[in-house]
Order: structure tokens, then C-alpha cells, then sequence
């Protein structure tokens, strides 16, 4: 172990903050029990307890039209396209339903940015949910928000007060990629600028909605890119402390303009989870990406940082169209985290733990849904038509 | 600057502490042999950092930072068997349609087909079919080693080994003496399973026992030929069974010195008589990479099998006690037909690029070890590499 990373590790030990030549330093570092064994020390200080938590959600994608075009997605579908769709009230009740069968709570609603959806579709949708399902509504991001406030011509706390009164109950930290605006040039020249994001997210806190933060690594960012990206997170969390998790996930770049792209490993995953978990010191909660990890690294993350194992999702659209195919259910969820030692409790968006239900219940509800997708599958290849798709990340 | 005193192996020291491993950190600091109560403990540690860094300790002490490799090619000569093993998917019996040989001119085909990969290892493993004449095997070695004399013929595990003596009707030493004439070279690790006569009885018991295949193995290194040994992990073998296996392969290891490298193969249960088991798990892999580079004192190397493990574990597990990672492989067919998902072949650069990034130095060898290529001017051990 080299000198330097012991200086570093010495001040992980006396709690003193990391700056960013640390964080360059680490995200170099190849040795990774040492790594993993700091980021655990971290991960324990702030979660004394054996548990490793996950949510029950879906992914209720209910668009796949935009504009934003960005070159690291094959989700989207620009206006006019053909295959673009908008879900219909009845798609998304039954996609709600499926989730409420299954004992969940967390609608992750998200998108493309569709020029077509203005304010009021998203006040009277959600209102429509709240009203109809006891579910917690996880929606939006900032590029859809940003846009929705531009073409309602209001503020963006106007804008996000009047969702969060319609039932907008924390918002995920997606489309963050990497917060440094020569990274967002290249692979997203149209999105949201990093300071767009920041004060999307800043805006949220001052009003009560918490979010999430993520990270895209792995597409054409320099590691000083990312130690970029990381210090905005910290810094507005010293600011408001509205972050609830930190979500770093790899670009797949298989099916989108950047596919010259290598994909990032899963050695690069472990490593970045540990620089994140250590530099983010005002950060509680670390999710893991089985989606874009697949499930041997995920689990393997619980000893590099992460303490929480991340949505069941249901449906994943986003990831998989651009060449992941990672799938997983609650009951194998719980396998791997207890095979990790941990005790596997489910917790809402906020990070608050929730009473588990019987092992056997959630044998027989997960049963029970593999046997509606199993036949929706069925008569999809029967030639029935296909419900359109859901599933961004986060 | 000189390290705090708030260093990572304090963090370690007292994760090892915790976990009461503080006995067995101090003989991997003095070289000591741990016992088979040393290994029922790191079983039972969840701390799989704490593991690797032990592990780490000796595979550095062993191969410093180097990674190996192998540029390989398998050829499965056979899927007919008659040993009915609920733990393999890729058998068929005598008479099914999908069953098939290669003849000794199909062999010579599949060579030939890869002519153009610079390959030092051919391996050939499969079914045991007892239609099969003792020249067929002799004619299959000598097939890949007339079309293409360079490589090393990597091939028959210990349970076909047998098979073949079974249909010489030849004491077995003259068999191996043939065998070697015709061009083989070494042999793989396969069909260990588990040394426990439990697990043999449970899911292979047409196969040899556990003492069986270890008089076997000692032959076969009597006679001047070198082994690997594997491990099936992750059905219905015990923490326990595991270590008794792991003893079991170090004491013979100790009398022949014949075995090359350890290679502890993760259960596929898809298509298989055991497809309700769950796959094995990260943490498992990494953790059975780790004991066993802790238990087997005297094996020089431990191999992570990427087909089994998928490429990116596999790369972690160089942190963790593996010096090896196999090789380019070209067309893995038993693990696919157990559902395997990884890729069924990976370039040399693909393997180089993962060895570079996980901090090691990418060394290419033969069958035997030997090396075939090196970076010219690597830039010698990465920081933190060697502590």
C-alpha cells in the first residue's frame, strides 16, 4: 500500500473531509480491499446495524418522446417518431396496480422530455394517481422540470410547488451523467447545463422535496471529471441537506451513438462506489445498480460502501434498450443481501425502514406476479399488442 | 511521508480482530500452514476486503504483480456420457439424437480452423462414452498435434483417464506412457467436483470416488504428468466439504508436486437435474477465490475461470488470490449449455486491457507456465501493487 493512499486512509480514520487530489488519487488506486475495506469502515460508522435496505417500485416510464437527444441514451424517440408513445391513464393504472399487488409504494415516473406535455398533463396525472393509489410519487427529474417551467412560463419553484401540491413527493436525481458542462457538451449538448441541475435540485430542497443524487460514469469523462461531479454534490448537500442517496451507475454504451465506447467494468464500478462513499461524507445512503451491474457486483458492493440495494423496478426500459439485461425480483433481492451477511429490510423513498412482510407473502405475491408477466409475455407472442415500454433508472 | 499511524492495516487489523481472524493473520504474515479449523473460520467471514487482503498477501508473495494468461482453444470431443452427474447440463446418453464424436479428421478440422489464432494450449475434455476404442483417444491427441505441433495437448480429466485405461485393458502406466507418445502434454483440473464422498454419493456417485480420483491425479503426476485441480462450488456442498477438499488436494500436493493451479469452478445450475439452486453469488466467488489462495500453501497458482465467474468478477478476484484468469478460450461449450451468459471466447487484448486496469501486468504463458509474452517495457509494479 502506498504512502499516499495510507496519508489518505489516515484521514478517513480521523474523519477529516477528503479534497479533491485525494478523491483524483483513489479513483487511480487499484488496490481494492484496501479500498472496499475504508468504504466499509465509512458505510458501518454511518450504519452501525447488519441491514442492507431496498425499496418496493416500479418504473413507470410514461414517455419515450424527446427532444434532448442525448447520444448516451437508446430510450428515446424524437416528436414524430413513429415508435414514440405516451401511456394512457389505463396503461399506467395497470402498471400502479401491478406494483400495488406486489406490496409496493414507489412510482419512479419518468421520461423523455416531450414538448407535447405541458404543466397541467403532469398536475392532473398525478393528482389522478394520488387519488386512485396510496402510492409515493417518485417523479420527474431536473431536465423535465427545468423544461416544464420554460414552457409553462413560470419559475422553477412555481413550477415544482405546484407538483409537489399535486403529489409530486420527492424527485430522482436522474440525468445528473456527470455535473461538468465539457462532459454534458459532448454526449448531452441540448440537456440541462450542471448548474441547471444543481439549482433544479437546490429549488426541491428549499421547498421540501428531497431528492436523490446519481452519477453516469464511464462514457468520455477524464476521473478529474468526476471528482468534478462529486464536489457539486457535496457542496449543496453541506448546503441543504436535501440528498437522500448517491447512485453512481455505468454508461452502456452497446445500442447508442457512443458504442465505440468500452464499457465500464465492474472492478471500475466497486472502485468508484468506494471514492464516492468516501468523499461524500454528508451522504448517508449508497444504492446499488444491479441493473446495470448485474447481480454478482451488486452484492458485492454492499462491502464497498453501499448500504442499499435499490428498487425492485419491475420494468426497466432505459438500461435495456441500450444493451443491459439485468432483471431481478424481491425474492432474489433478498437472497443476495442476506448472503452478504446483511438482514434485507424494506424502507420507503425516504430511507425510512418499513415492516417487513413474511417471507412466505412475498413468496406468494412475487408468484403471483411472475405468473401475470409470464402470461402478458404469452400473449404479447401471440401477437397481441405490446404495452409500451417503462423504465428509466433511479 | 511515512505512513499515520491510522493506516489501512490497522482498518484491516481490526476487521481481522472482529472477526476473530487475528491467529490466522499472523500466520499468513509468518508463512505458517493453516489448519482445517483456520479455513472453517474464514468461511465464516463475511468480511470478504479482510479476505482479499490476507490473500492478497500471498499472491503477491507468490506472483509478485503478475497476471497470467493463456491463448486456448477447447474442444469438447464428445457430449455422450454415462455417468448421469445431476450437476452437468451437457451430456446426453448413448442414444440420443443430439449426441455426437468427433472423429479424429473433425478434431484435425477444429484445429485447422483456428490456425490463425496463435493458440499454445488446445484443451480437450468431455462425456465419458464407452464406445469410444483406446486408439480413437490416442488418434484425437496425435490429430491436434500433427495438424498443429507446437501446442501443448491440455487434455482428459482423471475420470477419463480412467475410462481409457478401462478400454487399453493396459496397467495404467503404460497407458499414460502412450498417451504422452501420441503428444499429450498435461493435463486439465476437471471432475474433481467435491472431494467428499457425500457429495459423490449425492451427484455423482457413477463417477470416481474422492480417493479414487486422487490415486488417479498421483499417478498421473508419478508418470510425469502435470495437473490442475478444480472445484465445483455453490450446489449442495458444505462450508465444511469445501475445506476438506482444499486439505485433500494440499497434502497430495505435498507428496507429487504435480498440480499446476487451483481453479475453484462456480456452479451453473440452468438446464441442469439442480436448476432450482440459485446461482452462486459475488461475494461467494471472491470469497472462495480467497480461501483457497490462504489454504493451498503449496499450489503456485489459483485461476479464476471467467466463463463461470463472468469477466468482471473474474477481474476483481486479482485482488483477492487469483495470479490467473485462463485464457481466450474460443467456444466454451459445457458451462453454455448450464445457461452460461458470459461471452463464449474474449480476444487476447480484451484480456490484456482487463489485466492493465485492475492494476496488474498482463503475462502470457503456456499450459506448463512458461512464459510467451511480456510487455517489453512495462513500466514496472504499479503503485500499491507490492506493499
Amino acid at each position: 500500500m502506498s504512502d499516499r493512499f495510507l496519508e489518505i486512509a489516515g484521514k478517513v480514520r480521523a474523519r477529516q473531509r477528503l479534497d479533491a487530489k485525494d478523491a483524483l488519487f483513489l479513483f487511480e488506486y487499484p488496490d481494492l480491499p484496501a479500498l472496499g475495506a475504508l468504504a466499509d469502515m465509512v458505510r458501518w460508522r454511518i450504519h452501525p446495524e447488519p441491514v442492507v435496505t431496498y425499496v418496493v417500485g416500479r418504473n413507470l416510464n410514461y414517455t419515450n418522446v424527446c427532444w434532448v437527444r442525448c447520444k448516451f441514451c437508446a430510450f428515446y424517440r424524437p416528436p414524430g417518431d413513429p415508435e414514440g408513445y405516451v401511456l394512457t391513464r389505463d396503461q399506467l393504472g395497470e402498471k400502479i396496480q401491478a406494483l400495488v399487488d406486489v406490496g409496493g409504494r414507489e412510482v419512479l415516473f419518468q421520461g423523455g422530455v416531450n414538448p407535447q406535455l405541458k404543466l397541467d398533463y403532469y398536475l392532473d396525472t398525478f393528482r389522478w394517481i394520488k387519488t386512485n393509489w396510496d402510492v409515493h410519487l417518485h417523479a420527474l427529474s431536473p431536465v423535465e422540470a427545468t423544461y416544464i417551467a420554460k414552457i409553462s412560463g413560470l419559475s422553477l419553484e412555481e413550477t415544482l410547488s405546484k407538483l409537489r401540491d399535486a403529489g409530486l413527493d420527492t424527485l430522482p436525481g436522474a440525468g445528473g451523467e456527470i455535473l461538468s458542462d465539457a462532459v454534458r457538451k459532448e454526449i448531452s449538448p441540448l440537456k440541462d447545463t450542471s448548474d441547471d441541475w444543481i439549482e433544479v435540485m437546490r429549488t426541491c430542497h428549499r421547498i421540501g422535496v428531497r431528492t436523490s443524487a446519481t452519477m453516469m460514469y464511464g462514457s468520455v469523462e477524464t476521473p478529474a471529471q468526476r471528482v468534478e461531479h462529486l464536489a457539486r454534490v457535496r457542496d449543496l448537500q453541506d448546503e441543504t441537506g436535501g440528498f437522500n442517496s448517491f447512485i453512481p451507475w455505468s454508461f452502456i454504451p452497446d445500442q447508442t451513438e457512443l458504442s465505440s465506447v468500452k464499457r465500464a467494468s465492474g472492478f471500475d464500478y466497486l472502485r468508484t462506489n468506494a471514492v464516492a462513499r468516501l468523499f461524500l461524507d454528508n451522504v448517508r445512503n449508497f444504492q446499488a445498480s444491479w441493473v446495470t451491474q448485474g447481480p454478482k457486483v451488486a452484492q458485492i458492493a454492499l462491502r464497498f460502501g453501499v448500504n442499499d440495494f435499490g428498487s425492485t423496478v419491475l420494468e426497466e426500459n432505459v438500461v435495456s434498450a441500450a444493451g443491459g439485461t439485468h432483471t431481478m425480483d424481491l425474492p432474489e433481492m433478498i437472497r443476495l443481501i442476506e448472503d452478504a451477511g446483511f438482514a434485507a429490510i424494506p424502507r420507503d423513498t425516504n430511507y425510512t425502514l418499513r415492516p417487513a412482510p413474511s417471507r412466505e407473502e412475498i413468496d406468494a405475491r412475487w408468484g403471483r406476479h411472475r405468473a401475470r408477466t409470464a402470461a402478458l409475455a404469452a400473449a404479447e407472442a401471440g401477437g397481441a399488442p405490446a404495452l409500451p415500454g417503462q423504465g428509466a433508472t433511479q | 511521508m511515512a505512513p499515520t499511524p491510522h493506516s489501512v492495516p490497522s482498518v484491516f487489523e481490526a476487521a481481522l480482530d472482529r472477526a476473530g481472524l487475528s491467529s490466522i493473520y499472523r500466520k499468513v504474515l509468518d508463512g505458517t500452514r493453516l489448519t482445517g479449523d483456520d479455513g472453517l473460520k474464514l468461511a465464516e467471514c463475511q468480511d470478504v476486503n479482510a479476505l482479499g487482503y490476507m490473500a492478497n498477501l500471498v499472491r503477491e508473495r507468490k506472483s509478485g504483480n503478475l497476471c497470467y494468461f493463456v491463448r486456448n482453444q477447447h474442444i469438447n470431443y464428445t457430449n455422450i456420457c454415462n455417468k448421469d452427474c445431476s450437476f452437468c447440463a451437457f451430456y446426453v446418453r448413448a442414444k440420443d439424437p443430439a449426441g455426437y464424436v468427433l472423429w479424429p479428421e473433425d478434431v484435425r478440422k477444429r484445429v485447422l480452423e483456428q490456425m490463425e489464432e496463435p493458440v499454445t494450449e488446445i484443451h480437450m475434455v468431455a462425456g465419458i462414452n464407452p464406445r469410444l476404442p483406446y486408439e480413437y483417444y490416442l488418434d484425437i491427441v496425435r490429430a491436434v498435434k500433427e495438424t498443429r505441433p507446437a501446442v501443448t495437448v491440455k487434455a482428459f480429466t482423471m475420470i477419463e483417464l480412467a475410462e481409457i485405461a478401462r478400454v487399453a485393458r493396459k496397467p495404467r502406466e503404460e497407458v499414460f506412457a502412450e498417451l504422452k507418445a501420441a503428444g499429450l502434454g498435461s493435463l486439465p483440473g476437471g471432475g474433481a467436483e467435491v472431494l467428499s464422498d457425500r457429495v459423490h454419493r449425492e451427484i455423482f456417485p457413477l463417477k470416481l470416488t474422492p480417493a479414487e480420483w486422487l490415486d488417479w491425479a498421483r499417478a498421473a503426476h508419478l508418470a510425469g504428468l502435470r495437473s490442475n485441480a478444480t472445484m465445483l462450488y455453490g450446489h449442495i456442498e458444505t462450508a465444511a466439504e469445501r475445506i476438506e477438499h482444499l486439505l485433500k488436494l494440499r497434502e497430495l500436493q505435498d507428496e507429487t508436486k504435480g498440480f499446476l493451479t487451483f481453479i475453484p469452478l462456480a456452479f451453473h445450475p440452468e438446464n441442469t437435474e439442480m436448476a432450482q439452486l440459485p446461482a452462486t453469488s459475488g461475494l461467494l466467488d471472491l470469497k472462495q477465490i480467497a480461501i483457497s489462495r490462504l489454504m493451498l500453501d503449496n499450489f503456485e497458482h489459483v485461476k479464476s475461470f471467467w466463463i463461470m465467474v463472468t469477466p468482471p468478477v473474474s477481474q476483481l478476484t486479482l485482488w483477492y488470490g487469483a495470479d490467473d484468469i485462463d485464457g481466450t478460450i474460443l467456444r466454451e461449450e459445457i458451462t453454455h449449455a448450464a445457461g452460461a451468459r458470459t461471452p463464449q471466447a474474449l480476444t487476447r487484448n480484451e484480456l490484456v486491457d482487463l489485466v492493465k486496469e485492475a492494476g496488474r501486468e498482463p503475462v502470457e504463458r503456456d499450459p506448463l507456465y512458461r512464459i510467451i509474452w511480456r510487455e517489453a517495457a512495462h513500466d514496472g509494479a504499479r503503485e500499491g501493487a507490492v506493499a
